[in-house]
Parts: structure tokens; sequence; C-alpha cells
């Protein structure tokens, strides 16, 4: 094996729950070090369940650096990661008075967005960008020069705040909404494909050390021939066939029950719709799959 | 060699910009890239930043490096590469007018003096260091592996070629000149927006507010105001049956994203068969459903509608020109289908025509007469995109 195995550390993980440890194909290791090496930010595209935002947590625990994390959603605008300005709570305290803040000094109401946080950070961290499409079509514009030159100006204090240590900005992206080009240009981009079933076993392995090889095979066998199904509106990921590899390990069926049936398919196809179209025809449809 | 390869890039439509190429120079002197693997990969990385080009990518990467031979360690041609006279080589990297254009005089200037920089750090070579994994690097992404607690790679893909990964075109999927699937379309819907201010008042005016307060000497007012909306609506209009039956699972597509995106105002959708004369239908099963007339349609919906008309645009010329030349028994036209269609057109300005079928030299008769009419493009990605930027037209 090239290189060696790399833990998660104390990371929270909610929706990768039960995933400790994370395996990368070369070339994205080969470009992680490029965008590293250039101070570029690395964008990511993928599937959801690709593991781009774990991708980020394993950059951190790696290189033991401290991970920020900006989740960013339909109403996030680019200011907010740099300052919050609260002009509400200003205007309160300037009718009702405040005990622990002064009116008269602006700094006491500008907070640092996530942005801001990882240029004030004594040591260089990780800032992970999550899900920048979400965002407004314009807001990957309204960061150029942020993420270009790592220092803003705050016109409040006429102040700029200005990089200690360029931070590694990894970007993730579901792909929802087309990034401006001013903005690819500046970034070192990879799109992860899916997991071929080579590296998708080795991702079972890290998991379920314990399990036996032709569990696997079959687990595999069934989560490739579901995502074959081109009629299903959500395809299962990664992270569902781990989560239902595990559920079948808890209710402890064995060999003979799984080659003949699907258990628990809700744990890897989740929308209703697939579920009854797939209940409806599913032998057909495995067959026809099967035999491409 | 590699400007070659820049523009052979171009050839296929990929546009890297002066600026990217700076950074694969800026790596490949480094001496990071010793494999042409490793050049695919990070090429790729640097150059190309949608994944619907990557297939493009792969053919440019196949026509270049096929017939070369390609050496096992390519630093050495880089260095070479690297150490020719400056002149020569801006010479040979020099951005056309239109890119100039693009890219302002102070970034150009920026570029030459980093080429010249790069250029005067070249004598000396690179060999492993802390930081980059290379062969004999110290980094956490170690392919050697000193790091205690480097990435885990997956091992079974080390050995294939960058040839032979290119070769399998593995990305021919995400070519945007694909047929369309619903979240492509989703995402070019999205672009079909019209902001107004509609709705309750919800949101904050914070300025009006605070200025406002100030007046009342300093009792606060709020001032609220309304958010802004997509006030958008369109209308689908869907040819089924006959000659459009193998394009069924494609239309299909289209309609359920349009209803899925719930970012219209208004969204509404009917059918007809080959042309639009006096009815259209409620239901894909035509005669089984409602009909409504184009009378009515136009009545009812106004002509600040944006229209989507689909349909191969197939058919007998005089199913077009003739009074009664609906090829269905049932639906008697007394006015030919041509001149609904341009009725149609001259009520909502904003309608065009998307065709499912690819543009040949088999065209036929009735889609040049319909092309005449209604702004016709091509059913993929790239012509649904072409087609909201024409619906977007005032």
């Amino acid at each position: 094996m090239l290189g060696s195995t790399f833990y998660q550390c104390s990371m929270n993980f909610d929706q990768f729950h039960g995933a400790k440890k994370y395996i990368v194909s070369s070339e994205l290791r080969d470009i992680v070090n490029v965008a590293i090496a250039l101070q570029r930010p690395l964008l990511v595209k993928g599937e959801p369940g690709t593991g781009k935002t774990l991708l980020a947590h394993a950059i951190a625990s790696a290189l033991h650096k401290q991970l920020i994390v900006w989740n960013i959603k339909s109403t996030t605008k680019a200011v907010d990661g740099l300052y919050i300005y609260d002009t509400v709570q200003r205007l309160n305290d300037s009718r009702f008075g405040s005990k622990t803040r002064n009116v008269d000094n602006i700094e006491d109401y500008i907070r640092l967005g996530k942005i801001g946080q990882a240029f004030t950070s004594e040591e260089q961290v990780v800032l992970l960008i999550d899900e920048i499409d979400k965002a407004d079509i314009e807001f990957p514009n309204d960061l150029l020069q942020e993420l270009d030159i790592m220092e803003f100006y705050i016109p409040e204090l006429d102040k700029t705040i200005k990089a200690k240590h360029r931070p590694i900005v990894i970007i993730t992206s579901n792909n929802e909404k087309e990034l401006p080009n001013a903005f690819l240009r500046r970034c070192v981009f990879h799109f992860i494909n899916f997991p071929t079933p080579e590296l998708m076993r080795e991702i079972v392995q890290v998991h379920y050390p314990q399990l036996e090889t032709q569990l696997i095979e079959i687990c595999l066998t069934h989560f490739y021939s579901l995502r074959k199904i081109n009629q299903l509106r959500k395809k299962p990921s990664t992270s569902e066939l781990i989560d239902w590899i595990g559920v079948l390990l808890k209710a402890g069926l064995s060999l003979e029950v799984l080659t003949e049936k699907i258990p628990f398919i809700g744990a890897l196809i989740k929308k209703d719709a697939d579920l009854s179209y797939l209940q409806k025809y599913k032998s057909y449809l495995l067959n026809f799959v099967n035999k491409q | 060699m590699f400007v070659d390869f820049f523009y052979l890039l171009r050839e296929y439509r990929i546009f890297p910009s002066p600026t990217e190429f700076l950074d694969l120079i800026d790596v490949l002197s480094q001496g990071y890239i010793t494999s042409i693997r490793e050049f695919y990969f990070i090429t790729r990385a640097l150059l190309v930043k949608d994944e619907s080009l990557y297939d493009d990518y792969d053919a440019a990467f196949l026509q270049y490096f096929k017939n070369i031979s390609v050496p096992v360690d390519i630093r050495k041609e880089i260095l070479d590469w690297l150490n020719l006279p400056l002149d020569e080589l801006l010479a040979r990297f020099k951005p056309d007018q239109k890119e100039l254009d693009e890219i302002s005089l102070i970034e150009w200037q920026e570029i030459q003096q980093k080429f010249t920089q790069r250029i005067n750090q070249q004598t000396e070579a690179h060999n492993g260091g802390d930081f980059w994994i290379g062969t004999k690097g110290r980094s956490p992404f170690g392919w050697g592996g000193m790091h205690p607690g480097g990435i885990r790679v997956g091992g079974f893909s080390g050995g294939r070629s960058a040839i032979q990964v290119a070769q399998k075109r593995s990305f021919r999927n995400y070519r945007s000149d694909r047929i369309l699937d619903v979240r492509q379309i989703q995402i070019a819907l999205r672009k079909l927006r019209k902001l107004g201010k509609i709705g309750a008042q919800t949101e904050l005016n914070l300025p009006e507010s605070i200025r406002l307060t100030c007046q009342n000497a300093g009792e606060i007012e709020l001032v609220w105001e309304k958010r802004k909306k997509n006030n958008l609506k369109l209308m689908l209009l869907m040819d089924v049956g006959g000659s459009m039956t193998p394009f069924t699972e494609m239309v299909e597509q289209l309609f359920s994203a349009a209803s899925k995106a719930n970012h219209f105002k208004n969204f509404c959708y009917f059918y007809f068969h080959n042309c639009l004369y006096e009815y259209v239908y409620k239901d894909a099963e035509l005669w089984e459903g409602e009909k409504i007339s184009l009378e009515y349609l136009f009545k009812k919906y106004d002509s600040d509608y944006r229209v989507v008309l689909v349909g191969d645009a197939a058919m007998a010329p005089y199913e077009l020109t003739m009074r009664h030349g609906a090829i269905d028994y049932y639906q008697q036209n007394e006015t030919p289908g041509i001149v609904w269609l341009k009725k149609f057109k001259k009520h909502f300005p904003h309608s065009v025509w998307l065709n499912p079928e690819l543009e040949g030299p088999w065209i036929a008769q009735s889609r040049r007469m319909i092309s005449a009419v209604f702004p016709m493009f091509p059913m993929t990605i790239q012509g649904l995109e072409d087609a909201i930027i024409e619906l977007m037209k005032k």
C-alpha cells in the first residue's frame, strides 16, 4: 500500500456518523498538494456522499491544523463571512443602554465572520467553505478579492484585516448553481468521481475491518446494481452504503438472506417515490440492469 | 512543449486563462510533477474548471500525447523549456488581443514579471522538500509515506498511466452538449427569473430604520419592506405522440424539472400534436383530456408569460400550410397551422422552441418554416441555456 493510513481524530460528524477514516485517490491527494503549494483555494465538486466535506476534515487532521467551517445557506451573504456589524444591537443599546458594550465604540458591535477568524488566527488554519452553490449566484464573485489577496477592509473601523497566515481554503459545491468564471480561474478544481467498486471495497473495509469478503462483495453488487437504475431520483451514495452495512451487521443477517433480497432497503433508498417504484418493478429492474 | 498543449486545449473549446497557465508553470518549474500521470491530473485541476469539459480534455490529451513518446521523467523537458531565452518564451506564450482585453494590463504585467522571476529561480533544481508530495517529500500526503499520519492512497490505480485514464473517456457523461438530465435542467431553469418586490412586508430596512429612529430622537422606529421574489411566469407546451415518441423521456425530464422548480410565480403546461391548431390539451393522452382553445389561452394568459415549446417540428409541409392539414382527423382545423403559430408568437413574444432532434442534413422543410417563426434551439444544456437567454430578452 502506498502511503499510510491516517485517522480522523476528534471531529464531530453529525452527517457522517461512523465515518472515522478517509481514503483518498492518488490524484486528489496530488491536487490537494498543488493547491496548498500554490496557495489557491481548492474547489471540490461531486455527487453527494463522495466525501467532499470530509476531505477538509481529513486535511486538517492530517496537517494538525484547526478547521474552521463556514456553512453556506441560501441567505448567506459574502460579507457575513468577513464581519458582522450588529447595527440592530447598537440601535437598541443606544436607546436602552448596555452594561458590557460601549455604544460609542463601534468595535463592540463588530464580530468577525468565519473568513475573518481564519485570517486573524495565530496559526495557519484550514477553512472549509461548504456548499458554496447554495448561496446567491453572485456570492462567489463577492469573495474574489478576499480569497485572492487574503485581506479585507472594514469601513466602519477604517481598518484592514490581513491574513496572518494564508489559510488553506477548501470549497465544496454540489453543482446546484454555476460558479462564475472569474472565481473558477482562481481555484484549483477537482471533480470527485463516484468511487469505483475497487475503491469502494477499500472504503468499506476501512469502516468494517471485520466484515467477511463474501459479504462485502454481495453488498457491493446490490449497491452498484441499484445505482445503475437511472429511474431513481436519488441514487444511493457512499455514506448510505456504509450506514446500510451497519444496519445489516446490527440485524445479523445471514449470507443466504442477502443473496436473495435486499433487506432494509430504506437505508439505501431515501425517497418515497423511489421506494414504491422499486417495490413495483424490483425484480424486473435488477434482472435487466445486471444483464447489461 | 506545453504552449502547444495550451493552444490545443483552446481548439477543444477549453479556454484556460494565462493566469491559470502561469499556475501550471509554477507547479511544473518547482519540480512537483514527476510523471505523466501526475501531469494529467494536475494540469486538469489547474486548467479545466468544469467537469463537463473533462471529456474534451481527455480527447485533447490523447491527441497530444498519443503519438509522441512520453518520457517517464518529464522534468528535464520542463526545465529545458524554461531555459529558453525569456523573449522567446514570452513570444510563444502570447495571448491574442481578445484575451488581453479580458485580463487587465496590470495582470498581464504581473504575469510577465512572475515569469521572469520564475526563470531566475530555475537555476536551482527542486527535489523533495518538506511541503510537497514528490517522491522524496516529508509531506503528510507523501508518496513514500514518511509522515506518520499521511492520507492512505487507494493503491490499485497507481500503475495505470495517464494515457489509459484519458483513453477511458470516463467523463463522457458529463459533456455539456449531451442530452439533458433533470438536475441540469433545473440548474438551467434557475436562470429564468425576474425579481420584483411582492408579498408581505417581512424584511427590515435598516438604513431607513436608522434614519427614522434618529428623526425620532432615538425612539426606535422599525421599517419593514417586501421581499424580492421571482415574478416570472412560465408556460410549457409539449408535442407528444408520433415522431416525438423516441423523445418522450427527455420531454418528461424537462417537464418534471420545470414543475419541481418552485421559484416561478406561475407555471402551466399543455400538450399538442405536431403543430398548434385551434386547441391544445391538458393531458398527454390528448383526446382523453380537456381541450382548451388557443383563443381562451390568449385571454387567460397574458403576453408576459415566457413560453417554451418542445417538439421535433418534423411533419409534412401541408400540416402547416393547409386548411384541414392537421394529421389528426379530429382536429379539423379551419386555419392552417402556420397561421396559428404566428398568432401564438404574436401574443407571446417571449417564446422559444426547443427541438430534441439534433440538427443534421435531414432537416425537415417544416422545421425551417417553424424556426422562422420561433427562435429554435437544440434540447441540450447549451441549447436550453441559449433559449433562456433569448427568453429573458426584453
